[in-house]
């Protein structure tokens, strides 16, 4: 009695048996395109060689070392950065009922330009590292102002607002992080770090990442329930009993360490955020608990195909992934604005 | 009432003699401030004909040709961002915003990517082929938004907003592609172009300029009662009998012919477009024949003295004049997009 209940707000979502299809079907698509990703490059490796340096890793060999030191990092940070933006997507568009809330319209690129434009000028010797953890704070500080400044506005969290905010705040902290590259002369650090997307990835850096992109999702399974709820309106969650500010504030919490993690591994991948959840949305139904999952999936199959696009493109140059998604990624956002932001 | 409005009409008249005294002021202060700082009275002897001739080459061949430059396309960019304020009916829309700007950025990216800037100065008319292609660049993104906001034979505010903001995010993914791949000379030049800056410094661009801004922006003034109209509302609006969509379709062009001249010798310069017209509404109310001419010169006053503080701040290197107007002006932005409801 009591489960019919809570399955009363959910009655038109679709058979979850199409997630079930869409999450085994993606994950072995995940693989395949691992291979086929760790296969593509200067060099081609043959699919035997492929195999052998996962399963019987050999020092000595040195396609081996350059598969498992470049190309299978590559191929797991693609993943895990298209499935960190595409939830946090997901989430924030459940928690502001705001179909154009997404990672790269919330100011995150921009925070973390500026802290790495701050910190190649005021500590030049910053490593690698140093430099994904001033990224991570920046990222956060960037969403948290949007976000923030938002949700102080009178009349509250519109469409029209959110995007607004996102590209004043986007325009400050970029314009300010110019200013530094210029009077430091950093500008062209900071561009090279960003268009870099996966492509330098090493083990190191996804071994630090990782674990913030791994509590993200955790916990955004965890609220997934809550996020569907939330997703009815303010007044529908909190009739039904709901803690609405303990789970923006959850779910703040999680889109933070998704999209810190990602830009700083990744840099600027825009609308990845923005078009997997409506998509995942489009076939799984309404449900937060079938969306999460599926987005993440989605999320890392839409990246690491992006990236053999870009390596495919223009060979044996490099085009931005970040522009790929882009590509995909604008008639989408134009589909989205010609409906004037309805259709959530 | 007579009484009434007449008083409003001289306290009009003295805040336009006040900006430009204001002008005037800042003009002099530009001029003697920069790497080579000028005395005062030997500006004055200069400007009078008496100078030094290393005083006359960096003032007439320098300084004056880029004080007014910004004059010309602070007054631009004000009016053109008013004029888009009025047609979208949304307090916040700025030329900057809408993508115009990147569509000027991207058409001069691609021309430096392809001819790799040989054409810069080479005779007398290839100077003008850059702007011309900052120009060719801000109609088509202005077409491409206007286009893909038509829908069911209107175009509403919001869709020309939202439009604008995705045309503006599919350019600069257009920029990243192409600016990854320029020598290290030209992509400085890029960056720098793109964050604003006024580059067009010589007395044959501001001729140009002013001739524009002379035939358009009387235009833009002439229609200031259309403005009028559409900012009450499109239901008011047919009421009143507009033809809506062909008035918002000249005042658009008028707005991004204005932009994009400004931007082809400035840059991408953003919310100058915004500030500009809010504070004229703050200090005269609504009526755009008012507002407009204290746009233009609020923007003018507002655009040299942010361009005399790029100049002086990190001397003697230069911060572009764009990157100082964004960094005074999101926050205002920020707080008008707290205040309005």
């Amino acid at each position: 009695m009591n489960t019919n209940v809570e399955k009363e707000p959910f009655q038109n979502n679709k058979h979850p048996y199409i997630s079930m299809i869409i999450i085994i079907s993606g994950i072995a698509l995940l693989i395949l395109s691992v291979f086929l990703s760790i296969n593509l490059g200067a060099t081609n490796q043959s699919a035997q060689i492929v195999w052998d340096a996962l399963f019987h890793f050999d020092k000595e060999n040195s396609s081996h070392v350059i598969i498992r030191e470049l190309r299978l990092p590559r191929a797991i940070a693609a993943i895990f950065v298209g499935a960190a933006l595409a939830i946090s997507g997901a989430i924030m568009q459940g928690m502001t009922r705001n179909p154009l809330a997404s990672p790269s319209i919330m100011g995150v690129t921009a925070g973390s330009s500026f802290l790495i434009a701050i910190a190649l000028a005021v500590v030049p010797s910053v490593t690698y590292l140093g430099l994904m953890m001033f990224s991570f704070v920046g990222a956060g500080l960037g969403a948290a102002l949007v976000f923030g400044i938002t949700a102080m506005a009178k009349g509250g969290m519109t469409t029209v607002k959110l995007a607004l905010t996102g590209s004043a705040i986007t325009s400050l902290l970029s314009s300010l992080s110019t200013a530094i590259g210029i009077k430091f002369n950093v500008s062209k650090d900071i561009s090279y770090w960003y268009a870099g997307g996966v492509s330098s990835v090493q083990p190191q850096h996804i071994m630090f990442a990782l674990p913030f992109i791994i509590a993200g999702i955790i916990l955004a399974l965890v609220l997934s329930r809550s996020i569907s709820v939330l997703s009815l309106g303010e007044e529908i969650a909190r009739g039904l009993g709901q803690r609405t500010g303990v789970i923006r504030f959850l779910g703040t919490i999680a889109v933070l360490l998704l999209t810190g993690a990602a830009v700083s591994i990744a840099g600027m991948i825009g609308f990845v955020g923005l078009v997997i959840p409506h998509i995942t949305r489009f076939i799984v139904g309404v449900d937060y608990r079938w969306i999460i999952p599926c987005s993440a999936v989605l999320g890392g199959l839409l990246l690491i195909v992006a990236d053999m696009i870009g390596r495919m493109i223009n060979a044996p140059f490099e085009t931005p992934v970040g522009a790929i998604t882009a590509i995909i990624g604008v008639p989408f956002f134009l589909y989205l604005a010609r409906k004037e932001g309805r259709g959530l | 009432m007579q009484k009434f409005l007449s008083t409003n009409e001289k306290k009009y008249k003295s805040l336009l003699i006040t900006l430009f005294i204001l002008i005037i002021v800042s003009i002099l202060i530009s001029i003697n401030a920069g790497y080579i700082k000028i005395p005062l009275s030997e500006v004055i002897a200069t400007l009078l004909g008496n100078g030094t001739p290393s005083n006359e080459l960096t003032i007439f061949d320098f300084r004056l040709p880029r004080i007014f430059m910004a004059l010309l396309v602070g007054m631009g960019i004000a009016i053109s961002g008013a004029i888009l304020q009025g047609i979208s009916q949304n307090p916040l829309a700025d030329p900057g915003i809408l993508g115009i700007n990147a569509g000027a950025g991207f058409a001069i990216v691609l021309y430096m990517f392809f001819f790799q800037g040989t054409a810069f100065f080479t005779g007398w008319l290839s100077i003008f082929i850059m702007p011309l292609a900052a120009l060719c660049g801000a109609f088509l993104a202005a077409f491409l938004i206007y286009t893909l906001s038509w829908k069911n034979g209107r175009v509403t505010p919001t869709r020309l907003l939202l439009v604008g903001i995705g045309i503006n995010a599919a350019f600069g993914a257009g920029l990243i592609i192409f600016q990854m791949k320029m020598e290290p000379i030209n992509f400085m030049k890029a960056i720098i172009w793109l964050s604003g800056t006024i580059w067009g410094t010589n007395w044959t661009f501001v001729w140009t300029l002013l001739l524009w801004l002379v035939v358009l922006i009387p235009i833009a003034i002439y229609k200031s009662r259309v403005l009028d109209v559409l900012k009450l509302g499109e239901s008011i609006a047919i009421a009143v009998g507009a033809n809506i969509e062909k008035e918002r379709r000249f005042l658009l062009f008028i707005s991004v012919a204005l932009a994009g001249a400004c931007v082809s010798v400035g840059g991408g310069i953003t919310f100058l477009g915004l500030i500009a017209p809010h504070i004229a509404r703050r200090l005269v109310g609504a009526r755009h024949a008012k507002v407009l001419p204290l746009t233009a010169l609020l923007g003018a006053l507002l655009l040299l003295l942010a361009d005399t503080l790029g100049r002086v701040i990190f001397a003697p290197m230069e911060l572009p004049v764009g990157i100082v107007v964004s960094i005074l002006g999101a926050p205002y932005f920020i707080y008008l997009l707290l205040k309005s409801v």
